[in-house]
């Protein structure tokens, strides 16, 4: 099962990607483990310059702007 | 069988982009070209002569809002894609180690072309400090990103002229690079959080530049259209209904005296009322059309403008979480300050 973070400290763009992330998943039949990370801390602690972030089995897979279907699909 | 990967741009995608564009492209002159006869074609149809107060209120809102909507798509898709070669981690390469007043400049400028989302504004902001960008030149960079954007630009440009848009843009270029050379001045990096100070310097990226081709870039340039005009038509046609409504309605001389020229304490009080109001470069707008249009300087409002923009309450809270209070006001009140002093020099100046 491939564990899945967002991180973003809230706005609109985060939320979409979180929605966007679960239903693509859920399409595909792909177990996730889905995790909303808003802790700035903790968010800096995995680099990325731009939120919202996708980390994907703690691998940074997307960062800056809601991420493109296309792209999501090609996670899982 | 796994999906091509986003490196390769496959040839009839970019075909159908290289064709469709200059299709597209054509289309938009000829529209722009033909504004006014397409204003007056509706008017008519709408039984309204431009001689009325109602069909030249009418007439103007419908040139002035295809006019915006034409400028705003075509600007903001070219944007889009110029984005997609600004990506934070190249801004943030082009700053580290940067000298005090080239780096603010550069910061200043580059402001504009990286996309930036407010809620972003602290992983950019440690981000930069982390890679060895001075804490004046970020905050230059942190000043002109959400201020002096391209849909105020356009926005300006499309309803008041290039001159007016020219102007917001020296202001707020301006500001932030004073603005971000006096911080950087006042040495507070011992006012960063402490979390913020301990984290190690030269933290490397989470992830290396993705390689994008140019099928990317303008599918970026048009989702970017998409997100925009999505997001801002309201106010376009808000401003200019108000606009309109003024045109045709209201007396020359209504704002001019309480926001014009010659009153000393309208710059300052244009900046006290901006601070604690807060909406993107687009919902200003129909303010800034309602005191422009009769008669208040243009200093003044531009002023407003930035203030509203520069300096808001949420911005101002995300900022809380890397920033200690000391820092935070200072670079409140020298922003405030900055957008004061230019708001008075240019009115004097016109």
């Amino acid at each position: 099962m491939k564990s899945v973070k967002v991180l973003g400290t809230g706005c609109a763009n985060c939320r979409t990607t979180v929605t966007l992330v679960e239903a693509v998943a859920r399409e595909k039949g792909a177990p996730i483990e889905l995790e909303k990370v808003e802790d700035l801390p903790a968010i800096m602690g995995y680099g990325v310059l731009s939120t919202p972030g996708v980390v994907i089995d703690g691998v940074v897979v997307h960062a800056g702007g809601v991420p493109a279907r296309s792209k999501v699909e090609s996670w899982f | 069988m796994p999906a091509p990967s986003s490196a390769v741009t496959t040839f009839p995608a970019l075909a159908r982009w290289l064709l469709a564009l200059p299709v597209a492209g054509g289309v938009w002159l000829l529209a722009y070209s033909h504004l006014g006869e397409f204003a007056d074609a509706l008017t008519g149809a709408l039984q309204l002569s431009r001689a009325t107060h109602l069909g030249e209120a009418v007439h103007f809102f419908l040139f002035d809002t295809a006019k915006v909507l034409l400028l705003l798509t075509g600007i903001v898709f070219v944007m889009g894609i110029v984005q997609t070669f600004f990506a934070p981690q190249r801004t943030r390469a082009l700053l580290a180690g940067r000298r005090v007043g080239v780096g603010n400049v550069l910061a200043a400028s580059l402001g504009i072309v990286t996309p930036f989302c407010s809620c972003s504004a602290v992983p950019l902001f440690i981000g930069f400090l982390s890679a060895g960008v001075p804490l004046g030149v970020t905050f230059s960079f942190l000043i002109s990103a959400p201020m002096v954007n391209e849909v105020a630009l356009v926005l300006l440009f499309g309803m008041f002229g290039w001159k007016v848009a020219a102007l917001y843009l020296a202001m707020g270029l301006l500001v932030a690079i004073v603005a971000g050379c006096v911080i950087g001045a006042l040495k507070m990096e011992r006012h960063l959080e402490d979390w913020v100070q301990k984290l190690q310097s030269g933290q490397a990226l989470a992830h290396a530049d993705e390689a994008i081709g140019w099928v990317e870039r303008f599918a970026a340039g048009w989702a970017h259209v998409k997100d925009i005009v999505g997001k801002v038509w309201p106010y376009i046609l808000l401003g200019i209904g108000l606009g309109a409504a003024i045109h045709g309605y209201v007396p020359e001389d209504f704002m001019a005296s309480f926001m014009g020229r010659d009153v000393w304490w309208a710059v300052p009080a244009a900046v006290v009322l901006g601070v604690p109001m807060y909406t993107n470069a687009a919902g200003i707008i129909p303010i800034v059309e309602a005191l422009i249009g009769k008669g208040a300087a243009l200093g003044t409002v531009l002023a407003f403008m930035m203030a509203v923009i520069a300096l808001s309450a949420p911005e101002m809270i995300i900022l809380r979480k890397a920033l200690k209070p000391t820092l935070i006001a200072t670079f409140a009140a020298v922003v405030a300050s900055g957008i004061l002093l230019v708001g008075y020099v240019f009115n004097w100046l016109l």
